[in-house]
């Protein structure tokens, strides 16, 4: 194992719409909880380092139910925190933030308007805004060099724009973070996307969260090492408890990856 | 009554709701005259010390803070309220509070960790390594880990000071404690389990 340093981060990912899980997640005698705040608490119990929030409430008028969701949470659990989807101004994040998310993130609305990196950073603090990015691989060309391009709105529109420009662009204009979802790789629980994680994570000095593909602890090893990613998200691998975060912490540790082991 | 010194520098909240999860009362002030009345102060903060430098002496918080250190009284620095308690910062060239001799330097741009180069800000959990015992840290595992979120650290002049160390391609000063002070550069309010024990050690220390 090298010498003692950062631990790499193990961050499980609830999407939630109108205040509630959109997937059933199963814990204690496979009993649903519909609750985010709940699915937190149980998370932050089993050694999660940071959780991620994704609301995909369509409408706006009840996004208030999510700074409510948002409030609670930051009651029950003290690790840090992250809440995206649906962030489209400085007002929007500030929402969050006061509520008592430590990060909030941004996707298509910073594809649209990137200096809100800017101004996020400028008022909150780089550390405060992740950059998330949604990325299809396809044919490499002149528009599209890495063969990597990013796509918005759920994976709908291609952007045009190439993934890896995109992301040192976003590092340059303050984002602290990148969240880097892989939309090939998403829901299959085949693995991550280790050339495209690579590719990011060694061409910016932020940190990089893998995202898309965790189906086997394996995955998570992989992207870590080879994938040279600082944080791995997981989802569905321990919504419906086929793995529990300790378990994964301990495969980890015999591959000689470190992660926090004690909470 | 614990008071939190507020100086619009970002993660009060945090540090008032890990304190409202252990059962601790707490004021949210930034009048000289109610930190005057508490019986111990914690000094928060995330952002930028040019600012907040800016907004504490307009408050005349940095004179408050000089004198209350000489009460004797028990004081918690946590992240950038750790870094601007020595009395310079790297960070947009600023003066300090001066409570402790030394500045706050920036991490070297070419950090490595073997033939990694390490990301700046480092972002996540780290360990720290105590030097000594301190009653703000009993009950705390050696094995427990920390968040931090930082490019800069503290590098106090005087060695004796340095309470604890973290590896981060580089050994640094991760927690200083001084008499009635104690300062930590990581957030003990987002360290889970560990963290809220430190906070819980630091209502009941009595500094001797």
């Amino acid at each position: 194992m090298e010498a003692v340093m950062i631990s790499k981060r193990i961050i499980p990912c609830l999407d939630v719409r109108d205040g509630k899980l959109t997937k059933g997640i199963k814990f204690k005698g496979n009993v649903d909880i519909g609750d985010p705040v709940e699915a937190a608490r149980e998370y932050y119990e089993q050694g999660a380092d940071e959780i991620v929030f994704y609301d995909i409430t369509a409408s706006s008028d009840k996004r208030d139910i999510m700074i409510d969701v948002v409030r609670r949470v930051a009651e029950t659990i003290f690790i840090p925190f992250s809440v995206g989807g649906g962030i489209r101004n400085l007002d929007d994040m500030r929402n969050v933030i006061h509520a008592g998310a430590e990060k909030v993130s941004v996707n298509s609305a910073a594809v649209e308007n990137p200096q809100i990196i800017t101004q996020g950073a400028k008022a909150f603090g780089s550390q405060c805004v992740v950059l998330g990015m949604d990325v299809k691989k396809v044919d490499v060309s002149d528009a599209i060099p890495s063969g990597y391009e990013i796509v918005i709105h759920g994976g709908r529109i291609y952007t045009g724009i190439d993934a890896l420009w995109w992301a040192k662009e976003a590092e340059k204009l303050g984002a602290g973070e990148i969240c880097l979802n892989s939309i090939d790789a998403d829901g299959v629980q085949t693995g991550y996307e280790l050339n495209l994680t690579w590719l990011i994570s060694e061409n910016v000095h932020i940190p990089v969260i893998a995202s898309g593909g965790a189906g086997k602890p394996e995955h998570l090893a992989d992207v870590l090492t080879k994938g040279k990613a600082d944080a791995a998200l997981i989802a569905s691998m321990v919504h419906y408890r086929t793995y529990t975060i300790a378990e994964i912490k301990h495969y980890l540790s015999e591959k000689q990856i470190k992660t926090r082991l004690f909470w | 009554m614990i008071a939190i010194i507020d100086y619009n520098a970002g993660n009060i909240t945090s540090v008032a709701r890990a304190l409202q999860s252990i059962g601790q009362d707490f004021v949210i002030t930034d009048d000289t005259k109610k930190l005057d009345a508490a019986s111990r102060v914690i000094f928060p903060g995330v952002g930028a010390a040019g600012e907040a430098m800016a907004y504490l002496r307009q408050k005349k918080l940095d004179v408050w803070l000089r004198s209350y250190i000489k009460t004797g009284k028990p004081l918690l620095g946590i992240c950038l309220g750790t870094q601007i308690i020595l009395d310079y910062s790297e960070e947009n060239d600023t003066e300090c509070i001066g409570l402790v001799p030394g500045s706050t330097k920036r991490f070297p741009e070419k950090l490595t960790e073997g033939s990694a180069l390490l990301k700046i800000p480092q972002m996540g959990w780290n360990s720290v390594r105590l030097l000594r015992s301190h009653p703000v840290f009993d009950d705390v595992s050696p094995a427990a880990e920390f968040y931090f979120v930082h490019s800069y650290y503290p590098a106090p002049a005087d060695k004796e000071v340095v309470l604890g160390v973290t590896e981060y391609g580089m050994t640094f000063c991760s927690v200083l404690a001084k008499n009635n002070l104690v300062a930590m550069q990581f957030h003990p309010e987002k360290s889970g389990r560990p963290g809220l024990q430190i906070l819980k050690n630091f209502c009941t220390w009595r500094p001797s």
